[in-house]
């Protein structure tokens, strides 16, 4: 097995699109109209829109080169205990700790882009994997600035550009999300479907020939890398600030796992699968939890089964086979 | 991208969001007066869904004992699944609870992190928050709202250390797990047990969730003191040190065991087996106690959660005095919807007889005072007890250790309880901060 | 010397407990190239079962092993029949929701089944006891784990090496549709080398337990270590996962016993090492 297999023979072949469809209206109309008519469940679409922002930045690592990350948590922390240390230090601008969060975790990720480009298939998943648990451990001995287990609190934010309180019922925190995800949607959207964009899907399809075409793998790995963790320091950044809290489990296994669950669900290599698998795993594992607090995994778990057994790559692959199905009949 | 449908889009948008949130508004006028919510905030699921298991024993005890209603008012409880040590998943619980459910009060917080994820909800929505068991010496301070049933390290670990310097042990080694509670643990201990004129000649941390511990226990033999000092959360971590204990031969090589009841928590100790035999602690709480308050206690349990449950433990007992203070203050405040401030007062000061022994809530910082025991692990008819042997009845949480924690101002606002929850005004844009330093 | 020599057999032991929990996946894994995530979940069951066989129905341990080897390969092969086999071997990350579900749905039946608590297994008394060789302690325990890893290398070493299976093995794994072209029964092979697997991690479980406890979260709490045995020895080696695994565990007792402070800081720097140094593994197998 070679990681880039997984993530291979799925998505589109066909040059990428990025021209705004109705789909994109109808996709992103859907947290709009949840704001009004869920206004009390935002807390939840918070966190689920800042898990479709992670996924996305993992869907540039995974689904567009075919490096498989088990550790991608490192940067969501990163880019949350930047946040947070700022905020509960004093410094609570919303904005400006968004832009050192990405940056402290764009460089960590710059930095361990050149061991994963280093390993190989397995390898690099451990490789991510292992940096991960380093960042956790590091993050727990250093309790007398991260809080340890116990968590960072004490995180005030002022006001989102002077003038949104961050209000109990999180209509500031949603909405701030919502916007910094969507632009960020744009930006991948963007670079994506540049000839850089290109050379990385190149990549992932085969990386043995891109040196014979004159593409530098390394380096374009490096810029997906680091992209990627930038993104996932937002996320982290978003969290923090919104949830104004800061746990060790930012930094954890289960977080890394939960994101790529979350991703291979909605459709690795497709940038809404992030979206739609992030939306389907928080929404149903909150009603389920809900619902059965303690058995809730059973059901959660008997999703993730089906889904495996009726789509080939996600929802989006289930999506794309039906709709291809239905044009050569 | 094509803007003309980008434009469409934003538009529609906007169209929606005006249209449905007008259409939305009406309802919502408060807390009810007639049921009474309970949010509990446990970790159902996961690593720590024992300590969840043990506090939803005790809150069952209690509503089957006690009966379901309250001041004529119907109680309900919400569980909540924190799934562990995520912070940001309680908090967004917590505010769920407060925000959408209309909870009266905030409860369950079986680990540190969710608690004090939790807290400035609790402030700023103004709710009740009980802890159940959640031990970090600070949580208390987080919110004026919060009130703790269950223990502190600090205090049962200080009178550990004092009862060794008095009792001819000289050299102690420690070994806490490697967080809060623990440091906590480890802070008190030592600064009792040398004040007392005792000698640290050792003192170890493992990690959080640390597999086996051959190598310290090996290391803890090696550095021959009289005694070991541990502290590790009840579950796997204390079945394994006390099994990594035993056969290392630490009781053969002459060095007692002194822990907090964590350690050696009735319900596992079974599980533990004979290796725990002599094993001093200082807890709160023993299925051993002997009192008609426990001994009505333990049936109530048995008959609310079946004889497989096993016995209880100082989490279940925690659990249901929680409840107690909860049926109290509703007792107090009839019926319409509780007024955190006021409930809070009535918390302060609260005090009666528990299973655990006499119990009072400090009307300055709102946590337990009560009896601490020094116990020592016997058989009993064939079976492990921790059977208490000296009590120090009225212990607060003594001061923290220079470096820690700054002590509070009594009963006032807490660090980060923000501003006070108003209407944003436009166009001020004062940085919020807390009275805190 | 005395205290580094008890300390390093400490940690040979403790290396041979991690193989042991993982060698289950060495197979699914390592050899099969399929990522079983729910490799924890039959160590769980594993170890559950041998909770009820020992404890309850008062077997002993040694007689539960041989039992648990032949019914968890079982349950394996039909978990592969009518669950795995559907999901393509060419599509890890499908493996990867796949089995994380099962672990899921594996959690909560044990939570339902056997309640949140932790559960031991009751060790015959030949197993509890201590030796006395040259002013060392020896654990009989400890002995046995290393005498576990030696003898299951050497098995495994040879099963698939040296026999004919192993050959049928390897050769479906690199080249499933040309060994099928071959004759060689490809679903069949993978159906025995999945029941083994799943054998070996309910053994493994349950010799597991008694360092490492047992409860319904035990499926999540140990992959890392999984993951990191089966790597960083290298896919597709036994040899290697052995060495990987006393290597770790050697280095993780020995720094927590010299610097405790590192805490779990050293066990996860050695294992960013070895990858870095041997990219594919410590034993690469050819292609």
């Amino acid at each position: 097995m070679t990681a880039a297999a997984g993530a291979r023979a799925a998505p589109s072949t066909g040059l990428p699109d990025d021209r705004w469809t109705r789909w994109d209206t109808a996709l992103w109309l859907a947290p709009i109209v949840a704001f009004a008519v869920f206004s009390d469940r935002l807390e939840l679409g918070r966190d689920v829109v800042i898990a479709a922002l992670f996924a996305l930045s993992l869907d540039i690592v995974l689904g567009y080169t075919g490096v498989v990350s088990l550790g991608h948590a490192a940067f969501f922390g990163l880019g949350a205990y930047t946040a947070g240390l700022l905020a509960h230090h004093g410094w609570g601008e919303p904005l400006t700790g968004l832009v050192c969060a990405a940056a402290v975790a764009a460089v960590a990720g710059y930095a361990t882009s050149f061991l994963v480009v280093r390993g190989a298939a397995l390898g690099q998943l451990m490789i991510t994997l292992g940096v991960g648990l380093l960042l956790h451990e590091a993050a727990n001995k250093a309790h007398a600035l991260t809080g340890g287990v116990d968590g960072l609190g004490d995180i005030v934010m002022w006001r989102l550009a002077g003038v949104f309180r961050f209000d109990l019922e999180g209509r500031t925190a949603y909405l701030y999300s919502l916007v910094v995800t969507f632009a960020a949607f744009l930006l991948v959207r963007r670079v994506l479907s540049s000839p850089f964009g290109l050379s990385l899907r190149a990549i992932r399809e085969g990386m043995a020939r891109m040196p014979a075409l004159g593409v530098p793998v390394g380096r374009r790995l490096v810029a997906a890398f680091t992209l990627a963790a930038a993104l996932a320091g937002i996320a982290g950044g978003l969290q923090a600030q919104s949830a104004r809290v800061v746990t060790l489990d930012v930094l954890s296994f289960e977080r890394s796992a939960t994101v790529l669950i979350m991703l291979v669900l909605g459709g690795a290599g497709r940038m809404y699968g992030a979206f739609i698998g992030a939306g389907l795993f928080m929404l149903a594992r909150d009603y389920l939890a809900r619902k059965d607090p303690v058995y809730w995994q059973l059901w959660i778990g008997g999703l993730l089964i089906v889904v495996v057994l009726l789509a080939r790559g996600g929802i989006l692959g289930l999506v794309e086979t039906l709709r291809a199905r239905r044009r050569t009949p | 991208m094509s803007h003309p449908a980008f434009l469409r889009a934003a538009v529609t948008a906007v169209a929606l969001v005006g249209a449905v949130s007008c259409g939305k508004k009406a309802g919502d006028d408060g807390k009810g007066g007639g049921t009474l919510k309970l949010g509990v905030i446990l970790s159902l699921s996961g690593p720590f869904a024992d300590v969840a298991k043990q506090i939803q024993g005790g809150i069952k005890t209690y509503m089957k004992q006690h009966g379901d209603t309250v001041a004529g008012r119907k109680v309900e409880v919400l569980y909540r699944d924190s799934t562990g040590m995520a912070g940001e998943v309680s908090k967004r619980l917590a505010q769920e609870l407060v925000v959408t459910e209309k909870v009266d009060f905030l409860t369950g917080f079986g680990l540190t992190p969710e608690a004090l994820a939790a807290a400035p909800i609790a402030t700023e929505g103004k709710t009740p928050m009980v802890i159940m068991n959640a031990a970090t010496a600070i949580i208390t301070s987080k919110s004026p709202y919060i009130v703790r049933f269950s223990l502190t390290l600090p205090q049962v670990s200080a009178p550990l250390g004092d009862w060794a310097a008095k009792n001819g042990i000289k050299k102690i080694a420690t070994l806490v797990s490697d967080y809060g509670p623990g440091h906590d643990a480890e802070a008190a201990f030592i600064k009792a047990f040398t004040a007392g004129g005792g000698e640290i000649i050792d003192s170890v941390r493992s990690p959080p969730q640390n597999p086996e511990f051959a190598a310290f226990a090996q290391r803890i033999k090696d550095a021959h003191p009289d005694a070991v000092f541990v502290f590790v959360p009840a579950g796997q971590q204390s079945v394994a040190v006390m099994k990594s204990f035993q056969e290392r031969g630490i009781a053969e090589a002459g060095i007692k065991l002194l822990c907090t009841g964590d350690l050696l928590d009735d319900h596992q100790l079974a599980t533990i087996g004979d290796a725990a035999l002599g094993a001093i602690s200082t807890h709160h709480y023993s299925v051993a106690h002997d009192s008609p308050e426990n001994k009505a206690f333990l049936d109530a349990y048995r008959d609310a959660n079946g004889a497989e449950a096993g016995l209880p433990n100082f989490m279940s007992v925690a659990a249901y005095d929680a409840m107690e203070g909860i049926y109290r203050v509703v007792q107090k405040l009839g019926s319409g919807k509780i007024d955190a401030d006021k409930a809070m007062e009535i918390f302060k000061g609260m005090s009666f007889t528990s299973p655990r022994g006499p119990i009072m809530i400090d009307p300055e910082t709102r946590d337990i005072v009560q009896t601490v025991y020094l116990r020592k692990v016997e058989k009993a008819n064939g079976e492990l007890r921790n059977v208490e042997q000296q009590a120090f009845p009225n212990m607060k949480t003594p001061a923290p250790a220079p470096g820690g924690e700054p002590p509070r101002p009594p009963g006032g606002e807490a660090k980060g309880s923000a501003e006070p929850p108003k209407e944003p005004a436009k166009g001020s844009a004062e940085p919020a901060k807390g009275s805190g330093k | 010397m005395a205290a580094f020599i008890s300390v390093l057999f400490d940690g040979i032991a403790y290396g041979s407990l991690l193989f042991v929990i993982s060698v289950g996946m060495s197979v699914t894994l390592g050899l099969m190239r399929f990522v079983n995530l729910a490799h924890g979940a039959f160590a769980m069951f594993g170890g559950y079962v041998a909770y009820e066989l020992v404890n309850r129905a008062g077997l002993s341990l040694f007689v539960a092993l041989p039992v648990l080897l032949v019914g968890f390969a079982a349950v394996g092969a039909v978990l592969e029949r009518v669950l795995y086999r559907w999901v393509s071997r060419t599509r890890p990350l499908d493996q990867v929701l796949l089995t994380i579900g099962v672990a899921f749905i594996a959690t909560a039946i044990a939570t339902w089944i056997w309640g949140p608590d932790q559960h031991s297994i009751a060790l015959p008394a030949a197993l509890k006891r201590q030796l006395h060789v040259f002013g060392l302690d020896l654990n009989v325990y400890r002995l046995f784990l290393i005498a576990m890893i030696v003898a299951i290398t050497a098995v495994l070493h040879v099963l698939i090496e040296r026999t004919r299976f192993g050959a049928q093995l390897r050769a479906a794994v690199d080249h499933p549709e040309a060994a099928a072209g071959l004759g060689i029964p490809v679903d069949r092979v993978f159906g025995l080398s999945f029941a083994l697997g799943s054998g070996l991690a309910a053994v493994g479980g349950a010799l597991g337990v008694e360092v490492l406890g047992l409860d319904p979260s035990f499926t999540f709490k140990y992959m890392v270590y999984f993951l990191l045995v089966v790597v960083v020895g290298g896919q597709g080696s036994i040899v290697g996962s052995a060495i990987a695994a006393i290597s770790l565990g050697v280095f993780d007792v020995v720094g927590k016993y010299y610097v405790p402070g590192a805490g779990a800081f050293l066990i996860y720097a050695l294992m960013v090492i070895l990858l870095l140094v041997f990219p594919h593994g410590l034993i690469r197998r050819g292609r």
